[in-house]
């Protein structure tokens, strides 16, 4: 479907804006959804997982769009694993080196960003075809995004399941936290309430005009017939 | 397979191991600039579990069994059996911190307890690794009400010093009447039960060990 005609910013700030809100990895195109439901029942652990991400896409972008002359179309795919693989390790060691705790708490899910399809997706779809620059600003974008998306689940999952905003206790001790928030159940609610919201939002801000348009086409049928 | 693409299979090869010559030497590099932090972190966290464990205690050292006989223990990071005696200011023994582990909800938990002999008691608890489900079975962690139970746990050994006069046992949450039982947490009594079987039978097996070697124990320069 044809994008409707908006005021588009410079292509390079397009690059960077769209992976924030109109092209959202987690709230637009579901992807990483296993980070996203897994480690998201607090917002230390949200922050922690958007940024590693966000530095493993980064670098991997980097690589790959630096090397994107250099690589042989047949073996793309296990150059990108490769690459991601060694950034994720990298990561891995930065945050054992940073906390130890919050290193536990997110268990094998550092190790598993490596299988996180929104990096490699942006390799493939993204770095191998664009200048660095732009590969760059679209790391930022879409890492942006999804560290906005994890956050948005980690607060309200950790303020309603435990009471407290990264650890600072809100409501006093008589809150009866919401149990089910931090369980694996309480993901799937809240992510179910942040797409209705954002996609009702997003049909809000692409304008009627679409509606109109629909409209008038019903309506010129009801006509013909 | 080989050779039949001529020159391409060449570039191919090249391109991975060329990848692959930079990822290791990357993954070297950051290895070798964070281990040494990495350890400090985990050491750190052990000592400070120690003396969490242990109250009064402001020195520790560690000790292995060797021939039925604990022996104060060169290495400290050796991985091996290891207790660790601790000890006040003027060099009395404060009492004793003991690792243990066992199988929890999840995966495997290990905590560390403090046991004091003079009191025959079980002084502190502290989970070190634990991936027990969030807001419930890691209570076990910092729930208040569960945590009280390691305030003075009654180990005392039975008469031939062999075993617990009265074995630690479970009970359900706020029925705890005698100084041997714990009592569980609501909603989390599979990880309740797996610490109090962890300490019993980590006593079980320490605690006359202890007993029979507490001059070893005891404070040397």
């Amino acid at each position: 479907m044809p994008e409707p005609p908006t005021m588009k910013p410079p292509e390079n700030m397009d690059a960077f804006l769209k992976g924030l809100w109109r092209e959202n990895p987690v709230f637009v195109q579901l992807l990483g959804m296993c980070p996203v439901l897994a480690v998201t029942n607090s917002v230390i652990n949200s922050l922690v997982m958007g940024l590693a991400t966000t530095f493993v896409l980064l670098m991997s972008n980097t690589l790959v769009s630096l090397l994107r002359h250099l690589i042989p179309k047949q073996v793309r795919i296990a150059t990108y694993i490769l690459i991601i693989a060694t950034f994720v390790t990298v990561a891995d060691y930065a945050i054992q080196a940073i906390s130890l705790e919050v290193h536990k708490a997110l268990g094998a899910f550092i190790s598993l960003i490596v299988v996180n399809c929104m990096i490699l997706g942006r390799a493939e779809a993204f770095a191998s075809k664009n200048s660095l620059g732009k590969s760059v600003l679209d790391a930022l974008g879409m890492g942006g995004g999804f560290t906005f998306a994890v956050l948005c689940l980690g607060v309200v999952r950790e303020v309603l399941g435990n009471g407290t905003f990264a650890g600072i206790s809100l409501f006093g001790p008589n809150f009866e936290p919401w149990i089910i928030m931090i369980l694996p159940g309480g993901a799937f609610f809240v992510l179910s309430g942040w797409l209705l919201l954002f996609n009702w939002m997003r049909e809000r801000m692409k304008g009627n005009e679409q509606h109109i348009r629909v409209k008038q086409v019903l309506e010129g049928e009801e006509v013909t017939e | 397979m080989t050779g039949e693409k001529g020159p391409g299979s060449a570039k191919m090869i090249a391109t991975m191991g060329g990848v692959g010559l930079m990822a290791a030497i990357l993954i070297v590099v950051t290895y070798q600039i964070t281990f040494p932090i990495i350890q400090q972190n985990k050491t750190r966290f052990l000592e400070k579990s120690i003396f969490k464990v242990v109250p009064q205690a402001e020195t520790k050292k560690a000790f292995t069994l060797e021939n039925g006989q604990l022996v104060p223990l060169e290495d400290e990071d050796a991985n091996v059996f290891k207790i660790y005696a601790c000890y006040t200011d003027n060099h009395q023994l404060a009492g004793v911190a003991i690792p243990a582990s066992g199988q929890g909800f999840q995966d495997v938990i290990r905590i560390l307890y403090g046991y004091v002999p003079e009191k025959n008691a079980v002084v502190g608890m502290q989970v070190l690794e634990s991936t027990e489900t969030p807001g419930l079975g890691d209570k076990i962690e910092k729930d208040e009400d569960f945590l009280v139970n390691f305030k003075g746990l009654d180990v005392r050994l039975a008469k031939n010093q062999d075993r617990l006069l009265h074995p630690i046992k479970l009970v359900k949450a706020g029925q705890k009447t005698e100084p041997w039982q714990i009592s569980a947490i609501t909603g989390a009594t599979i990880s309740s039960r797996a610490i109090a079987k962890m300490i019993r039978e980590s006593a079980e097996k320490n605690l006359p060990l202890i007993k029979d070697n507490l001059s070893n124990l005891q404070w040397e320069e």
